[in-house]
């Protein structure tokens, strides 16, 4: 087998590094959280607490494995596996250098955006399935926050695209040689960024699971390792959000010669991650509404009128 | 310097407002007492009682615009009641004037056979709890309550338990077991019935849910229930259940000596520490006639306002992670440690050292003291205007909690609202300003108000509060006065020990003083402080003996936790969480 583009050991290996990233990032962020914070964050199991992500594990894997007696089985048990298969197909689409990734799909952009539509569900089925008023309250607000960004997060990229000329992320990549779409798609890239943070629920945009609210929203029931792949799932949301970043607005894996592509893309992304992290320690929470009414009235206008700019220029240069 | 003493009630304002409930309703009042706190005190029947509450609430000169406190007295076994009404139970009306500076006390006599007197919440909607109280403690019905449940003790409770034939402790009663059916009896009579509020299920187009927040919630700072009826995620109504934190510090306060007492009090606000001591040891000093020296005066003062910035700054980073910032807490739980650093170097215990004594406080201050609060004074101004800028100019944090779970002044007054809740609503009220105890009246400060009577404004009081304390606690340390810690009276508990060795009757007087405690003279008297979260204020009764015969503790957050649903109906379950936060209350000091 060799290491290409589609081969079975680049899925596997690709599958494999997704999935234990995800899970190191726990330990990322407490680490960061902690030294952010004033405090020392997980530090004792292996070297700096590395290996706190393996306690974590097999605690998690080792936890009764329990559904509740009230909830509706089938579609309790299939939400988080629905978040954790959208979310790890959605990577497919990367390219995280040249000749590594999955698959180089011609429609990369709407596949992308498809499953993060999917991924509404699986937070909705968790809610509704859990019969909890906390479940049903957290997929309540995540049905609307998740349902409304989408459509920012679609618009904002599209600038891009038009760009690019492609639906392709590796064409789109390759189209940056000359210059990152940072510079043209400032707003679009700052659209995206917002809509990326709401997508994955995480603070400030949390509001689905606000645990001073909501106690932990929808998955207030969950417990062992469907808890965890909610967990992970977010995490791998995270480090989805970043990749994506990197690919449509600062070149993939573009960058000086010294060190290898895979390299690039890997320090990009992990800027972003950081500073999500960063993010979600130092801002509070807006409200709900004020979620909605900042997206609807704020956003969408925004990202609709950097869309026609966008257009005006590539017709007018052309 | 100006003279020191507590404040008494002898002002013209009290004597003006008795001379004309003379004059108008004098054939109402039954008797008059006098106390050692110089309130006005009259007994009255209680079909008057409406009445004159309602005189000294409209036409009194002052107003009395609040409704303070009720309590009652089990009179039964108490012998000195020198020139009071024959009563066996006796119901206690606080009322206090905000524009007169002054309060005033009705009291009214029943018998044990008719424990019955009409409800009051019609003139202060504040009186719903503080009857459900009396009637939880003492078993007095108010005719006309609408839910006249009990509200600190469990619903299935057998009993009254400040009544003085209830048991006080735990080796007095049967020992405790919970059978299955027991739990699922108690269990099933703590659910939640909307129609026993008044509560609907349904409006004409939508069913209503029904969210039972706490007693075990993320937010709800304790063991704090509220039973929520939501539209959507808008709140309709609610019902706030207390009681989870009940600990009976009041029975307890009439089985312990006075002496002994004193940790009791710290643990009452769990987050005051020696200022929960403050009002109790007063209370018992000025019944005891003791003056105690300046120097006592100043340290007192000076660790109670290194406790109130540790509440504050405990209240300012829950009130930010309230609203979702993660990060303030840990900031702010950093300066906390190195106050309580301080602290412990000075009292020897960090959260609750129960530090101040009858007469004075346990020891001197150690060597070098003025190095470790000076410490304190150079690292906290720099803190807090690094924190001004992370949470109060926060742009989401405003957004959140600006124009949320707003009352103004006359609300505030009708629910008993104190400390910066009142302040936040633009009325500039402090009791250390307004009637200075512990020598308050010398040191300079300034108290901050606000306007809008929002969460912020609540918060931002608090924020200036601190700031307000460190100037305190600077002109403590420059003008620390010399002296002895504690007080010469015979009183003071543990009395000073020099004399000890040199004659029989202060040794003996000693010897009585520690072994048994000390017996106060027989007198009432209510003590009140500008605790961190409102006003606190304890009323002793002592019928001359080593323990005190009644004590009540009249708590701040008791009654804002009652002006929950009033101030956040229509918002949503956000904003209830913000109002939460923003009302500062700990449970302990709720419960008692």
């Amino acid at each position: 087998m060799t290491f290409e583009v589609g081969s079975g050991l680049s899925i596997a290996v690709i599958l494999t590094t997704v999935i234990v990233v995800a899970a190191m990032l726990i330990w990322v962020e407490r680490r960061l959280l902690g030294f952010w914070q004033d405090r020392l964050g997980p530090n004792r199991v292996g070297y700096f607490g590395l290996l706190q992500v393996v306690a974590d594990m097999i605690k998690i894997f080792t936890k009764e494995d329990w559904i509740p007696p009230f909830a509706d089985k089938f579609s309790f048990v299939l939400a988080p596996a629905i978040i954790m298969s959208v979310i790890l197909l959605s990577f497919s689409v990367v390219p995280f250098a040249p000749g590594v990734g999955v698959v180089d799909s011609n429609i990369g952009v709407l596949f992308v955006l498809a499953m993060a539509s999917l991924g509404a569900y699986s937070v909705m089925l968790a809610g509704l399935s859990s019969d909890n008023k906390y479940a049903l309250l957290g997929a309540l607000r995540a049905a609307a926050q998740m349902v409304s960004y989408e459509v920012f997060m679609g618009i904002s990229i599209l600038g891009v695209v038009a760009l690019s000329g492609s639906f392709n992320l590796r064409e789109i990549v390759l189209a940056q040689t000359d210059g990152w779409y940072i510079i043209p798609q400032f707003i679009g890239f700052v659209i995206f960024l917002i809509a990326g943070v709401a997508e994955s629920h995480r603070l400030p945009f949390d509001i689905p699971e606000a645990e001073q609210e909501i106690c932990a929203g929808y998955h207030t029931e969950y417990s062992g390792m469907k808890f965890g792949m909610f967990f992970v799932g977010e995490y791998l949301g995270l480090v989805l959000i970043s990749s994506l970043i990197t690919v449509l607005f600062f070149g993939g894996w573009l960058g000086p010669s010294f060190l290898p592509p895979i390299i690039w893309f890997v320090l990009k992304a992990s800027a972003f991650i950081a500073f999500f992290i960063l993010m979600r320690a130092a801002l509070p929470r807006p409200r709900y509404d004020q979620l909605m009414t900042y997206g609807w009235l704020f956003l969408l206008p925004v990202s609709l009128v950097n869309l026609l700019v966008t257009g005006v220029i590539i017709l007018s240069t052309q | 310097m100006k003279n020191a003493e507590n404040h008494l009630q002898t002002s013209d304002q009290v004597a003006a407002s008795l001379q004309q409930l003379r004059q108008d309703h004098g054939e109402l009042i039954v008797a008059e007492q006098s106390t050692c706190d110089g309130m006005p005190t009259v007994w009255v029947e209680r079909q008057h009682l409406k009445t004159i509450l309602r005189a000294l609430r409209d036409e009194s000169r002052p107003r009395f615009e609040m409704l303070f406190d009720i309590t009652a007295i089990d009179e039964r076994l108490r012998s000195n009641r020198a020139g009071q009404p024959a009563s066996e139970f006796t119901v206690v009306y606080h009322l206090m004037s905000f524009s007169g500076n002054c309060d005033f006390r009705v009291k009214v006599a029943l018998q044990d056979s008719d424990l019955s007197l009409p409800t009051i919440i019609e003139l202060w909607p504040n009186a719903n709890w503080y009857e459900r109280e009396v009637w939880d403690m003492f078993g007095i019905q108010f005719a006309g309550h609408p839910n006249l449940y009990r509200i600190v003790l469990p619903p299935t409770w057998k009993g009254h338990a400040l009544r003085k034939e209830h048991p006080a402790r735990a080796t007095e009663m049967e020992p405790f077991s919970l059978s299955d059916e027991q739990e699922d009896y108690e269990q099933a009579a703590l659910k939640f019935k909307p129609e026993e509020w008044g509560m609907k299920r349904e409006s004409e187009n939508s069913e209503f849910m029904f969210l039972n927040l706490g007693p075990n919630h993320p937010s709800v700072h304790g063991a704090f229930r509220i039973a929520l009826q939501l539209d959507g995620e808008i709140l309709v109504d609610a019902v706030p259940d207390i009681g989870y934190h009940h600990r009976g510090a009041e029975k307890m306060g009439e089985r312990q000596s006075w002496h002994t007492y004193i940790p009791y009090t710290d643990r009452i606000d769990y987050l005051g520490g020696v200022m929960n001591n403050l009002p109790y040891v007063m209370a018992v000093e000025q019944m005891a006639g003791i003056k105690v020296p300046e120097r006592v005066k100043v340290i007192r003062i000076m660790l109670s306002e290194m406790f109130r910035i540790c509440s504050h700054l405990l209240f300012y980073g829950t009130f930010a992670q309230d609203v979702g910032q993660l990060s303030p807490i840990f900031y702010m739980f950093v300066e906390r440690e190195r106050i309580f650093n301080i602290i412990e170097s000075i009292c020897g215990a960090r959260m609750h050292p129960g530090w101040f004594r009858i007469g004075g406080v346990a020891q001197d201050l150690p060597n070098g003291w003025e190095k470790r609060i000076q410490e304190l004074l150079d690292f906290m101004p720099a803190r807090l205007d690094e924190y001004d800028s992370m949470v109060m100019n926060n742009g989401i944090l405003k957004r959140r909690t600006q124009g949320v779970g707003v009352y103004d002044t006359q609300e505030a007054f009708n629910w008993g609202v104190t400390g910066a809740g009142l302040r936040a609503t633009g009325l500039e009220w402090d009791y250390r300003k307004q009637r200075p105890y512990s020598g308050y009246e010398n040191l300079e400060f300034d108290v901050p108000i606000a306007v809008n009577g929002d969460c912020y404004d609540r918060c931002a009081i608090r924020v200036e509060e601190m700031r307000q304390s460190l100037r305190i606690i600077k002109q403590c340390m420059d003008n620390m006065p010399s002296g002895h810690y504690k007080s010469d009276h015979p009183l003071t508990t543990p009395p000073r020990k020099e004399k000890t060795m040199q004659d029989i009757e202060t040794l003996i007087n000693h010897f009585l003083s520690v072994s048994w405690g000390p017996v106060i003279p027989p007198n009432e008297v209510t003590v009140g402080i500008e605790a961190t979260k409102g006003i606190n204020s304890y009323y002793l009764i002592s019928d001359g003996s080593s323990t005190s015969y009644r004590t009540r503790i009249r708590t701040p957050s008791f009654a804002h936790l009652q002006m929950i649903p009033e101030i956040s109906r229509g918002f949503m379950v956000s904003d209830l969480i913000a109002i939460i936060a923003s009302i500062d209350f700990v449970m302990a000091d709720v419960d008692r």
